[in-house]
This record gives C-alpha cells, structure tokens and sequence, in this order.
C-alpha cells in the first residue's frame, strides 16, 4: 500500500517540461503557457478548490520529481519568513507588475513605438539572446513580443523554483508560487462567501421559526 | 482501551499553502485539502507514518502524540 496507483493527470510533468523545451525551438509555442494561468484560476472560481495544484500541475510535479526522485535537493525547512504571508503577497504584487510591464512592452510593439526586441529576460535581470527561437511570425510582432516576455516569466519561475528546490525541499516553489497564492486567495474569498451565505440562511430559519412561534 | 496515546499528523493551517504534496504522498488519504484553505487531517485514519511531514515543502507538519 506504500505506493499509490499513478493517474494520467500524474503524468503532466512530461506536459510542462515539454512547454520548456519547446520555447527554444520556437517562442510562439510560449503563448501555451497562459493555460498555466487561467486553468487554476478557472478551476478555483468555479469549484472553489485547488484542484489545479493538488492534482493537475506539471510544474509542481516536475520539482517534486527532480527533487525526490533524481535526488537533487537537500530537503532542508524553508525559512520561515518565506511561508509567511507577507512574503507570499509580496511576491505575487511584484509577480503582477511584472506580468503588466511585459504586457506593456507587448503594447509597446503593438503600437509600433518599439521594435521587437528578440530576448528574454532571466531573473528580470539577465538579457539572453533568443533570436535563434524566432522564425517570424504572419501576425503582428507584438505576437511576438509577447511570446518573449511570457516566455521570459515561465523560465524566470523555473528558475527560481530549482533553486529553491535544490536548497529547500523539492516543491519549495509551491511555499510562494504566485498562482498557488492567488487560488488559495480565491478559495479564501469563496469560502468566506459562502459562509456568509450560510450564517444569512440558518437566520433566516430561525427568524421563520420565531414567526411561526409567534414571538 | 482506557486513554490511549497514538501519533497522530498535525497540520499548522493557517501557514499552509494548500499545494497537497500531503495528500499526495498519504498511503491512506488521510490527509485531504479542505476547500482549496487548508489541509485536513482525518485522525481516525491517520496512522502517524510521517510521510506527509516529509514531504510538506512549508514544513507545516508535525507528528505529535494525540489522545484518542
Ligand atoms: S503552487 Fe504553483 S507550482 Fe505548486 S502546484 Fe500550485 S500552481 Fe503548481
Ligand atoms: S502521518 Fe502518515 S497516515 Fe498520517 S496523514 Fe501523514 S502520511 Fe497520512
Ligand atoms: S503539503 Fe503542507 S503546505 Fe501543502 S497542503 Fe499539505 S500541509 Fe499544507
């Protein structure tokens, strides 16, 4: 009974480390990623759960493998500042300004104030070179631009998500991912609502019961 | 069975992450998300194996004797 029987969705690891590689092949392949980001959110707002996390998400698989499996963490506590909360807001507020500065520069090639500048950018610091994964695209550059950027956050994340695997434990990025923060936010908010609904309906229960007793 | 003191998982709910590494590694799913918050722990089923302590990348897991 020690290992539990694998499911397909155990599988997606291959999914996600496949997205990598292609991104060296052609960035257009990048714009895949963005279901990384509405399928968590959509799942979370519709069922209320992480469902995404908890079974579907290849990234978390893929750290959980490296750093298990091939042995390559130390499996070592996080620090305590990185689980608290204000660590994990923190890097979701700085994650959404990144995510609408890359936006902004898609906006930029859009409107022709900028030419497509063929990089991504690690760590949002480091500018590689990534010209050699662009064959040009029939639609607008800033297809393109966005394509890099997208890119660029996917392979920042992994990349921040190995080191923390390999100092801490295998699925350390999972402490301060920022769509693991926002659907457990989301779950928050529902959960919250949903309280909020049921306190509303045993009172009214009650307040028919009071009715119906005449007080 | 007078008192009786078993190891039993204990989670620290409000630092955990909700990932479900947990719930992942559990040999007797004893272990679950509750509403995408938390997890829980069933501590009628759980058998104090340590695994899901393990595995917790928020280390927010602890083994701790528990009076059933
Ligand atoms: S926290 Fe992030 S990396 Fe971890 S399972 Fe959830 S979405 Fe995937
Ligand atoms: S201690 Fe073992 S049995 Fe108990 S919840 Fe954790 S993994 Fe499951
Ligand atoms: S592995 Fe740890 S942080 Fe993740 S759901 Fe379980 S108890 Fe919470």
């Amino acid at each position: 009974m020690n290992k539990k029987a694998k499911k397909w969705y155990d599988y997606l690891w291959i999914v996600s480390l496949t997205y990598l590689i292609l991104g060296f092949f052609n960035i257009l392949f990048a714009w895949l990623g963005l279901l990384c980001f509405f399928i968590p959110l959509i799942i979370s707002v519709a069922f209320g759960n992480k469902g995404y996390c908890n079974r579907y998400c290849g990234r978390g698989q893929l750290f959980g493998l490296l750093g298990g499996r091939f042995g390559l963490s130390r499996k070592k506590d996080i620090p305590k500042w990185m689980k608290s909360k204000w660590f994990r807001f923190g890097f979701l507020i700085f994650f959404f300004i990144m995510f609408f500065q890359m936006l902004w520069n898609t906006w930029l090639v859009f409107s022709g104030a900028r030419d497509l500048n063929q990089v991504t950018t690690l760590l949002w610091t480091f500018k590689v070179p990534w010209h050699w994964a662009y064959h040009g695209t029939i639609l607008h550059p800033a297809v393109a631009q966005f394509a890099f950027g997208f890119y660029s956050i996917m392979l920042t994340s992994t990349i921040l998500g190995l080191i923390t695997m390999v100092i801490f434990k295998p699925r350390s990025w999972c402490v301060y991912c920022p769509m693991g923060t926002m659907t457990q936010l989301i779950c928050k908010a529902k959960s919250a609502i949903d309280d909020q609904r049921n306190n509303k309906q045993t009172e009214d229960l009650y307040e028919s019961f009071e009715k119906q007793d005449g007080i | 069975m007078s008192v009786q003191k078993r190891k039993k998982a204990q989670v620290e709910q409000n630092l955990c992450v909700a990932c479900g590494c947990c719930a992942k590694v559990c040999p007797i799913n004893a272990i679950n998300v509750y509403k995408g918050l938390y997890a829980a722990v069933d501590a009628n089923k759980c058998v104090g194996c340590g695994k899901c302590a393990k595995e917790c990348p928020a280390s927010v897991i602890i083994i701790k004797e528990a009076a059933l």
